[in-house]
This record gives C-alpha cells, sequence and structure tokens, in this order.
C-alpha cells in the first residue's frame, strides 16, 4: 500500500511507484471529463487555496477546475493582489491563509524552494505549482500521463528536450521522473542555457549543440518557450534562434516517424515551434491540457481529501461494502 | 481484524442457478429486453453483471448492454478515512439517458453502496428507471432503498459479514457468513 503522500513538492522525491500510482488514478478522472455533469461532492466541503505569487492562466485555471469539479471550494490569491504590492512576507501571506482553515494549499512563486518552505511551516498539505526554476512537478506529470496514453509505457523512451533548460523548472521536472524509468535525454539549445552542470540531474542524459543531432531517433520531444521574463542577460535574438532550434516540419522528420511533440505552454508560434507542428498530428499539446486536469483532480483527491492526517482510522466495520 | 466461518450460504451450483434465475426474472419484469443495461458495481458487481447478460443472451439471443461504475468518488464516508481509497475506472460505454437499468452488486446491507451508486449514474444522464439486483440481501438498511432481484435474504448480525466468492476475483466460488472475533 502507498505511504500516504502529505504534499507534492516535486518529482525528484518520488519514487516510480508513487508516479505510477499517480497515473493510474488520473485515469479514472481523464473519463471523468467526458462527463455530462462534471460536479462530484467528493471534495464538498473542503477549501483549497491557490496561493499564485506569480502570474499563471493555464495552472490556475486547471488547478481551480479541478478542484471545483471535485466540488471543493478554493480562494484565490493572485500575483497582482495588493497584500504582496504592500510589502507582506510569503511566510505572512500563507499563514493569513492558513488563518482561514483552507484544507490544502497550490503555490506558485518566483522563488525555488518556494514550495518546500512553506510546506515545512503549514500543517496542511501543500502542491508545487512552480517554484522559480525548480520544479513543476503537475506539468511533469501530465506531461508523463501523456507519454504513456500515446506511446503505451513511459520506459526507455529517447527524450529531446529543446531550448532554455537553464531556466526551465519544467525541464527539471521532465528530467527527474523521465530517468527514473529509464529515459535517455538529450537537452538541446543555446549553450547559454544548456551549461555543463545540466548533466548531473540524472544519468543517461547528454547535451548536444546542433538540433538535428539533438532530434536523430527521439520518440519524445520537449519543446520549451523562450522565457523572457526571467533572463537577465541579453536574450538571443529571435532570427538567431528560430535558425538554430525551432522545431520545424522539416526538422521534426529526422526524429522517430511517429514521435510525441509537448510543450508546456504558451506556445510562441513561428520562435520555438512553427504552427504546422504545434497544430500537427504528431502535437500532443491538447491532451497535456487535459490530462494536466486529470492530474490535478487526482492530486487533490488524495492529498486534500480525507480526513486530517492525524484523524484515526475508522472501524473497518460497516462495509460490507466496496471493495 | 479476525473472523471466523460460521456457515456456507451459497455452493457454486446455488451460485450459478440463483443467477440463472434472477436473469430469467429481470427480463420477465422488464417486458422484455428493450431499452435494458446491466451496470455492475465495482468491485463484485461487475462479474455477477456479466454473468447475468451471458445468461440473458443464451435464452433471449439479445445482448444486453453491460457498464461498470466505480463509486469510490461518491462515498458519503470519504471524510472520516485517513487515506483515499483508490479510484477505479467508471466505464459505461452507451448514453444512459432514457435507459431502463438495471445495477448489479453481490451484497445489499446499508444502501450506503446503492445511494453512491444512483449519484453516479446521475452524472451521467437521465435514466429511465434503476432497479437494483443482488445477489445476497442482509438487512440492516440505513437508506430508503430496496432491490427488485434478490438472490437470497437472510438475516445477519452487526458483527457477520457475508463474504462472496466469485472465481473471476477471489479465485475460489461460494457465499459464506462470516463473524468477528476479538
Amino acid at each position: 500500500m502507498l505511504q500516504r503522500l502529505q504534499d507534492l513538492l516535486g518529482i525528484e522525491p518520488l519514487t516510480r511507484e508513487q508516479i505510477t500510482f499517480i497515473l493510474d488514478q488520473a485515469k479514472p478522472f481523464q473519463e471523468f471529463q467526458r462527463y455530462p455533469l462534471k460536479k462530484l461532492a467528493t471534495l464538498r466541503g473542503k477549501t483549497v487555496a491557490l496561493a499564485f505569487f506569480e502570474p499563471s492562466t493555464r495552472t490556475r485555471i486547471s488547478f481551480a477546475t479541478a478542484a471545483a469539479r471535485l466540488g471543493a471550494d478554493t480562494m484565490n490569491l493572485q500575483a497582482e493582489s495588493s497584500s504582496l504590492k504592500k510589502g507582506e512576507s510569503l511566510l505572512d501571506t500563507v499563514r493569513t491563509l492558513e488563518a482561514m482553515r483552507p484544507d490544502g494549499i497550490v503555490i506558485r512563486h518566483s522563488s525555488s524552494g518556494a514550495a518546500d518552505f512553506v510546506a515545512a511551516r503549514l500543517e496542511i498539505p501543500v502542491l508545487n505549482a512552480g517554484d522559480g526554476t525548480h520544479e513543476h512537478p503537475t506539468q511533469g506529470l501530465l506531461d508523463a500521463l501523456t507519454i504513456r496514453d500515446r506511446k503505451g509505457s513511459l520506459e526507455g523512451r529517447n527524450i529531446t528536450i529543446l531550448g532554455d533548460i537553464l531556466h526551465s523548472r519544467v525541464a527539471r521536472s521532465n528530467i527527474y521522473l523521465l530517468s527514473k524509468f529509464g529515459a535517455r535525454i538529450t537537452l538541446c539549445g543555446p549553450a547559454m542555457w544548456v551549461p555543463r552542470e545540466l548533466e548531473c540531474l540524472a544519468p543517461n542524459l547528454r547535451r548536444v549543440s546542433r538540433i538535428e543531432d539533438a532530434l536523430a531517433g527521439a520518440d519524445v520531444i520537449v519543446v520549451l518557450r523562450v522565457q523572457t521574463e526571467r533572463m537577465h542577460e541579453p536574450a538571443i535574438a529571435d532570427e538567431e534562434y528560430i535558425l538554430g532550434y525551432q522545431l520545424t516540419e522539416a526538422r521534426l522528420g529526422l526524429a522517430q516517424p511517429d514521435a510525441l511533440v509537448l510543450h508546456p505552454g504558451p506556445m510562441i508560434r513561428g520562435l520555438e515551434i512553427d504552427s504546422a507542428v504545434a497544430d500537427g498530428a504528431q502535437s500532443g499539446v491538447l491532451e497535456q491540457v487535459a490530462n494536466g486536469l486529470a492530474v490535478r483532480m487526482a492530486l487533490l483527491y488524495h492529498l486534500v481529501g480525507g480526513a486530517p492526517i492525524d484523524a484515526p482510522h475508522p472501524a473497518k466495520e460497516r462495509s460490507n461494502a466496496a471493495d | 481484524m479476525r473472523v471466523v466461518e460460521k456457515r456456507q450460504l451459497l455452493s457454486a451450483e446455488e451460485i450459478d442457478r440463483t443467477l440463472q434465475r434472477l436473469a430469467h426474472e429481470i427480463v420477465e419484469k422488464s417486458g422484455g429486453t428493450k431499452n435494458l443495461a446491466l451496470i455492475g458495481v465495482r468491485r463484485r458487481g461487475v462479474p455477477l453483471s456479466q454473468r447475468l447478460a451471458r445468461t440473458i443472451f443464451g435464452f433471449s439471443k439479445f445482448e444486453v448492454p453491460v457498464g461498470t461504475l466505480d463509486i469510490t468518488l461518491y462515498r458519503d464516508d470519504l471524510s472520516t478515512v485517513a487515506q483515499q481509497p483508490v479510484v477505479q475506472s467508471t466505464e459505461i460505454s452507451f448514453p444512459v439517458d432514457d435507459r431502463d437499468l438495471v445495477v448489479v452488486d453481490d451484497v445489499l446491507y446499508t444502501g450506503r453502496t446503492i445511494r453512491a451508486a444512483m449519484n453516479g449514474l446521475f452524472d451521467l444522464g437521465r435514466p429511465r428507471r434503476i432497479r437494483l439486483c443482488v445477489l445476497i440481501d442482509r438487512g440492516h438498511r440505513e437508506m430508503p432503498i430496496e432491490a427488485s432481484f434478490i438472490g437470497q435474504t437472510i438475516q445477519t448480525s452487526d458483527t457477520e459479514i457475508v463474504e462472496v466468492h466469485l472465481r473471476e476475483v477471489d479465485g475460489d466460488e461460494r457465499v459464506v457468513l462470516v463473524d468477528r472475533v476479538s
């Protein structure tokens, strides 16, 4: 029996079994998205605090929808909020939220380690929705689910990640997750964004400078966005990026014939990815979004649902029931 | 929790005969098979519903659609359990609207499972009718719920458990009454 997960702070601490469990639990929630009535009472009476200290559309909406479909209520803190502008500390902000007794908190913050920091100080479950350049575990999980559904299995895949790996928490979560399943990982992007230190992240990981070499033999390609908001050094010119690193149809042809193309979004069409690839048969971007909802529902169900952690086990008696 | 077997309620042959009888009853009391569909409640309702459908096909040549329902998300006791139970899939590949549904489960006890099953079905559409078929009705209802098709009704005490063993799930095939011992 899986030891109860109390928080979801990153992929790195998870075992293969825990990851497989989460992906398996996402499956019934994938089917649920097709129901005419998408409203459960499973988390009725529970409140999920959404503490987004960094702007987000897709992740925030995905978590909010996941909570709502499970029947939970949400508390919505957003980056533009005035208390943050007034200089309130992270700890004070989350303690204020905690004083209103939510049953779980989803946090996105620009500092690496913010989720761990908060989890160490709060009693309630914490789900990391992205912390600095550290991890984005739910993205890693939804990417894995998409790969598993399209490819049949996560084992031993040839993954190529393109773009600004250095600043990407998505890339790190992908690398941690897929390497636990024996993936061979190739990183490719402008040299200053793919430093040698990244090779420490996983075994069977190599850096390649030419996109053509990076794509040969790949069966999964993760395309990252050029994150202009994260960079303090001068950016690479768009034309130079496109020339060296854009995933075009022609370049995609160098990978395995049925290679899966993933992008965490939002995509900048014509920059890191061209429209034909983004909209083509090999693109999994819309499935990623749908799977994100299913994964987040499964996580909220398991982490926020149920009795508080120290509740006694009820007498098993009364069920002649569901097993 | 230790249990001791008190007596066998149904042997393998008796289970089979009971299901044959239930299959005939279902068709007879549905005015035929039009719009009929069986919904097996996980876990043991699933093989029971599949066997009923096969039997019905055997004598009527009609393929009654069979769906599988997992009620975990609809349980009323989730906030009391320390660890959330694992969710399984619900697989109902036909529309539920306007269907004459027979929900199939192994044991009817408090009725809470069936209440949850109805909630699950209503999330999928608006059935014309829902009736219940169970192998064993052991009494002790806590909900205003009754079965239309019952294999056997037995009196039980609060400490007793009715264990249904089906070869698809448990390997062996029988129904036993067990009691908890302290």
